[in-house]
């Protein structure tokens, strides 16, 4: 075969073939509007975060009737942990985690909340009642106290 | 018998023994579980061979005799708290974990999910968001591999400041392997188009606490799988259902089961799990983020705690050994509690991120003797010793339960003390 016809059947084969690559094209293409009931991601510089704000006022009796039963009377941890307190994470390092001495974003608290608690009914919280005294602008400047205690432990995987 | 050559200190035999003496060293092996005495009278036919037996079932399950090869849980009635089933490593052998048996950890529970009406979307930073359905996925090229998944708080247990006792299983049995096929993620994401801002993806599970991890976009395009069968048959209910990511090599809770949505995005979601609960504390105060990688790691299952040596004679030590970093390329074990090492046989196929099965033959003298492995793997990363990683790392201040998890990404070497009486424990050598 001469090059020319080589190059002539290669062609023939990827334009036959080549279409094949992009796959079976068997997904139904979707819009925001339809994806918006499951899209509750939230970033740590506040992207996604639904209007809505609550009062401290307003937030105790939800904590103590939705909040209370696992997480104890003002955060201090029963059936399961605090989330209030919490030792220093020089103390060792099985020193409990707390929202207070170790998360580092407070927006992972509401999309932490939002999703999955109460741990019997996740996802029933009103977006006023997951804010409690917070709301979209406020909650992303929080700095929480142990937002640079991390060490990305293998930056080329990032 | 000629041809077993002692290696290493304890009695530790060359790997190729087998090899070389055959089946006058098979006939000469001592089984770890207790055999039943020897009939004393002539042979004569049982029950079940002069008879036709039981009917063959729709579903095959194991026997009747195997009732104890089964999984721990950690909250068998299912408490409003994780739950975990660990895999009894010191029972199985090869490399193959049946689905049964394949650890499941569920925060709330497994997903009930009804195949027909799950759905996954993928959308965020795609040219085109798309939505599929079980059975479009079904008709898309599928890819299929071994590969191990870990749970990042496998092996906690070592960080204990005293060795606790307790099987491997219930050690090291948050780590399980199999045959995943699927639909490899990049072929999906070919279809939707990458915006070039997408750094991310962060999964999302249809569980009830929908349950999220930020995946870097490299991975996602490097090998991983939407999964939908389990070494043949479809996910196991609490392996996923109908669907899971997979990542292999990477930390078990990555691995997104039961997932319903992949969101790209240009930086990490820091959910819960990855800002909090996989975030090891370190000695000074700090936390590793982000380990993602489950490094080299070995351990020897038999014999193991709960395996009982009841004579002196010839064994064979027998392991698994991983690494999330590629193939394993070697396994060391020591009798002597690392004064001296031999060099373990690979079975093959040794895989890529996948359990690697490695065996010593081994003439226990009857005294004591501290068993350990150590693996090596084809990035060249050795697996530390005990006191390597707890030197980096730290350990717990006190003894917690065997189910606590005092830190997490423990692949540091384990420890089999076997006493004069043929007993196995577990200590720090």
């Amino acid at each position: 075969m001469s090059t020319h016809k080589l190059t002539a059947a290669l062609s023939i084969f990827a334009v036959n073939f080549g279409c094949l690559a992009a796959g079976p094209n068997l997904g139904k293409p979707i819009d925001a509007a339809e994806i918006a009931a499951w899209d509750i991601s939230i970033l740590p510089d506040g992207t996604g975060l639904p209007p809505g704000s609550g009062t401290p006022a307003q937030g105790a009796p939800i904590y103590a009737q939705k909040c209370a039963a696992c997480h104890g009377e003002n955060g201090k941890g029963a059936a399961n942990a605090a989330v209030v307190g919490g030792a220093a994470l020089t103390n060792g390092i099985d020193t409990v985690k707390t929202i207070a001495n170790f998360w580092p974003y407070s927006t992972t608290l509401f999309d932490f909340i939002r999703r999955a608690m109460p741990y019997q009914q996740p996802r029933t919280l009103t977006n006023d009642e997951v804010y409690e005294a917070m709301n979209a602008q406020t909650l992303p400047k929080v700095r929480m106290p142990n937002r640079d205690g991390f060490i990305p432990r293998f930056p080329d995987k990032l | 018998m000629k041809n077993l050559v002692v290696v290493a200190g304890n009695g530790l035999l060359d790997r190729r023994a087998f090899l070389r003496g055959g089946a006058a060293l098979a006939a000469a092996m001592t089984g770890y579980t207790l055999a039943r005495p020897a009939a004393a009278a002539p042979l004569a036919d049982d029950p079940w061979s002069r008879a036709p037996g039981t009917n063959v079932p729709a579903y095959g399950v194991p026997s009747r005799f195997e009732k104890n090869v089964v999984r721990t849980l950690s909250n068998p009635n299912g408490e409003p708290r994780t739950q975990h089933g660990r895999t009894p490593h010191h029972l199985l052998q090869g490399t193959s974990t049946p689905n049964g048996l394949h650890f499941v950890i569920s925060h709330a529970g497994d997903a009930d999910i009804d195949p027909e009406k799950h759905r996954l979307v993928i959308h965020g930073l795609v040219k085109r968001p798309l939505l599929f359905t079980l059975d479009a996925l079904a008709r898309y090229p599928m890819v299929s591999r071994m590969t191990f998944v870990e749970c990042g708080g496998n092996s906690a247990p070592l960080f204990s400041r005293e060795p606790i006792q307790a099987s491997v299983q219930a050690l090291h049995g948050l780590a399980s392997c199999a045959e995943w096929t699927g639909v490899a993620l990049s072929t999906l994401l070919e279809e939707t188009g990458v915006d070039p801002k997408a750094k991310w993806l962060v999964a999302e599970g249809a569980d009830a606490p929908a349950l999220s991890r930020s995946v870097p976009i490299a991975k996602a395009l490097d090998d991983a799988m939407i999964a939908l069968y389990q070494n043949g048959e479809r996910l196991m209910p609490g392996n996923g259902y109908p669907m899971r990511l997979l990542l292999p090599g990477w930390e078990g809770n990555m691995n997104v089961k039961w997932l319903r949505r992949l969101k790209l995005v240009e930086a990490p979601a820091m959910s819960y799990y990855e800002s909090r609960t996989y975030a090891p504390i370190l000695p000074n105060g700090k936390a590793y983020q982000f380990y993602f990688l489950q490094e080299v790691k070995s351990f020897i299952t038999q014999p193991s705690p709960g395996l009982m040596l009841k004579a002196p004679g010839f064994y064979e030590i027998s392991g698994i050994a991983y690494s999330g970093n590629g193939r394993i390329s070697k396994v060391m074990v020591s009798a002597d509690g690392g004064q001296s090492w031999a060099q373990a046989a690979l079975h093959e196929p040794v895989l890529s991120k996948a359990f690697t099965r490695f065996r010593v033959p081994w003439s226990w003298s009857g005294g004591p003797a501290v068993l350990q492995s150590r693996a090596w793997d084809e990035a060249g990363n050795v697996q530390p010793t005990r006191a390597q990683i707890i030197a980096v790392r730290g350990q717990s201040a006190k003894v917690p339960p065997v189910t606590a998890f005092p830190s997490q990404h423990y692949n540091g070497v384990t420890s089999w003390a076997i006493s004069s009486a043929g007993a196995v424990s577990h200590v720090y050598a």
